[in-house]
């Protein structure tokens, strides 16, 4: 007998913001498969227009709650790029260690909040508190740690305040450095039960794709060049020759192609391009771990991110033991006009920005999004998983793309406000 | 934070609702559980929070809290909805308060208003954005951007008590 069914999930749960997901399958064949970003459009490359350059970071900062550091530094990058200013070594370390707290932050929740409860079979963070009540304080510990470390640099943890252009409000107070120091390395013992948690759990999808992000050489979130699994690598400049939009009259987010096939960012991709530029004592104590990268395994993104957290928490520490913060003046702007790249890595991938000012002011900022990036992979991915489980109760199955959506850490928030194309 | 012994059998019933918005006040509520997640568990039933759980209920509940301006006629409906199911409502963060800077484009020149018309059109989006109190009465607000998490432990504080989850302090 050939199947007929249809799927229409309009609230995708444990995920930041809003997507839906509608597909049919008849006789047998998968079609019309649709994940759609559902958020409302809110016209951020309109209302940048014409802003203050030097305070158009702030501004950004609002596209997306839990990866609003990472439009805040990708922004200041740009802007600064534009204008010829050249940040001193403290103020790129004081960002460093900025995007740490946020990945540590953000890498929690989702692995703790999001993700766990389907490896547990639990519905939420909190039923999981009724049976394992030590993972749930183990969230909560690493998720703090990464929190006041982004409030003690960067003066809150959503919308940073001392981030801006040609330096760093406010430098450390040492006492609470030494603070967020043992608080960093309490949080560290915790973060291994969640690496061999995901590095036992028995979720499988695997796939070919291509990989995508920048390169460093101390995996840090900044890099000059994008690397990928299929080519050699660019300059961050020439992002738009190697990124298609793709248009998706369905979502309110533009998909993207790298050099015309679909590919996938964040903590997978970076794990299976420059694991060796881990923070050594990440790469000595977490080595079993590692040893699972390259990996064609979306779920394997979970462990990515776990061993980013101990990464972050790692890089940290050393950075806040080794450095004697001091007073600086913010360099200041000596030209009022210019074009300007970033290239970051936002917790789920890479984010692009593109500003154009004169006269100090905004004429256009463009960006991409990690999350619209991975997008067009996300739909191939469901169409595959759907092909290969057709015979499971429909529960079950709904319940099978909610995860691997899930695995992916896509944020919604981001993915929708920078769209310039025209439906026909 | 509240005392085990003091704690009585009734829990809170809460929605946590996010319309357009960054969900940063999201991202504060789930940090500041960072701290009170013990006494959140034992006081508070979420009936409805996906940005927590996937079995969410859309019933009466004692406080709804919203986060987000209002964009779409369906959201508006929604949050109509709300409001009948809810004893208070709570307005947290900028773009629930006060609309902004979700409806950024309500601001917006004659000129920028028509290049972005047709993604209105496209999307069925409403032609200016609403705060909530522009829809329905709201009982308390903590404002900012993202909302000041002390103000927002001082109105949930408040309603444990009026709704007789824990005893006046």
């Amino acid at each position: 007998m050939h199947l007929d069914f249809d799927i229409n999930l309009d609230a995708i749960s444990k995920i930041e913001g809003h997507a839906a997901l509608s597909l049919k399958v008849r006789n047998d064949e998968v079609l019309d498969v649709q994940f759609q970003i559902t958020e409302q459009k809110r016209f951020y490359s309109q209302a940048v227009r014409g802003k203050s350059a030097l305070n158009v970071a702030q501004l950004v900062s609002r596209i997306c709650g839990t990866c609003s550091i990472a439009h805040l530094s990708c922004c200041l990058e740009a802007v600064e790029n534009a204008l010829k200013i050249e940040p001193t070594q403290q103020t790129k370390l004081l960002r460093k260690l900025t995007t740490y707290g946020m990945y540590i932050r953000d890498h929690a929740m989702h692995l703790y909040m999001f993700s766990l409860p389907d490896v547990l079979r639990k519905d939420s963070i909190l039923e999981i508190a009724e049976t394992s009540p030590e993972l749930v304080e183990q969230c909560f510990k690493i998720k703090a740690a990464g929190n006041n470390l982004s409030k003690l640099i960067a003066g809150k943890a959503i919308h940073a305040t001392y981030p801006e252009i040609g330096g760093h409000a406010q430098i450390p107070d040492k006492e609470a450095v030494k603070k967020s120091i043992a608080e960093l390395k309490s949080a560290r013992e915790e973060i291994f039960d969640m690496m061999q948690i995901y590095h036992e759990s028995d979720f499988k999808f695997e796939r070919e794709t291509r990989y995508v992000c920048t390169n460093n050489d101390d995996f840090s979130y900044t890099g000059d060049e994008i690397i990928s699994s299929t080519g050699t690598p660019v300059p961050k400049s020439h992002y738009l020759w190697h990124l298609q939009r793709v248009i998706l009259p369905y979502s309110t987010s533009t998909g993207f192609q790298f050099r015309g096939k679909e590919f996938m960012v964040g903590s997978l991709a970076r794990m299976n391009l420059k694991k060796n530029s881990l923070h050594k004592d990440t790469k000595r104590d977490a080595s079993s771990y590692i040893a699972e990268f390259p990996s064609k395994d979306v779920y394997k993104n979970n462990l990515a991110q776990a061993i980013e957290t101990l990464h972050s928490i790692d890089h940290s520490i050393e950075l806040l033991e080794t450095t004697d913060f001091r007073p600086e003046t913010p360099i200041a702007p000596t030209i009022k006009d210019g074009i300007g790249v970033a290239a970051i890595e936002a917790p789920r991938g890479t984010l692009y920005y593109h500003v154009e000012i004169g006269d100090l002011k905004v004429k256009e900022v463009d960006l991409v999004i990690p999350t619209a990036q991975n997008q067009v992979n996300i739909g191939f991915d469901i169409k595959q998983l759907v092909e290969t489980n057709l015979h499971l109760p429909k529960p079950e199955l709904e319940f099978e793309i909610e995860k691997l959506i899930r695995a992916y850490d896509p944020c919604m928030s981001c993915a929708t406000h920078f769209l310039k194309v025209k439906w026909l | 934070m509240f005392p085990t012994c003091i704690l009585m059998a009734k829990k809170l019933s809460l929605g946590i609702f996010s319309f357009s918005c960054c969900e940063d006040s999201s991202i504060v509520l789930v940090e500041m559980m960072n701290d009170h997640w013990k006494d959140w568990a034992k006081l508070i039933d979420f009936k409805y929070a996906r940005i927590l759980q996937t079995k969410n209920t859309l019933g009466e509940m004692d406080v709804a809290i919203i986060e987000g301006a209002i964009a779409h006629e369906k959201d508006r409906q929604k949050v109509l909805e709300i409001r009948k199911l809810a004893k208070k409502v709570v307005a947290i963060g900028s773009c629930a308060c006060v609309g902004l800077p979700a409806g950024q484009r309500n601001l917006f020149n004659e000129e920028t208003k028509k290049e972005i018309q047709f993604i209105i059109d496209k999307f069925g989006m409403m032609e200016k954005v609403e705060s909530i109190p522009q829809i329905i009465h709201v009982d308390d607000m903590v404002v900012g951007c993202p909302m000041d998490e002390a103000k927002f432990l001082e109105v949930l504080n408040k309603y444990l008590v009026e709704f007789e989850v824990v005893p006046k302090p």
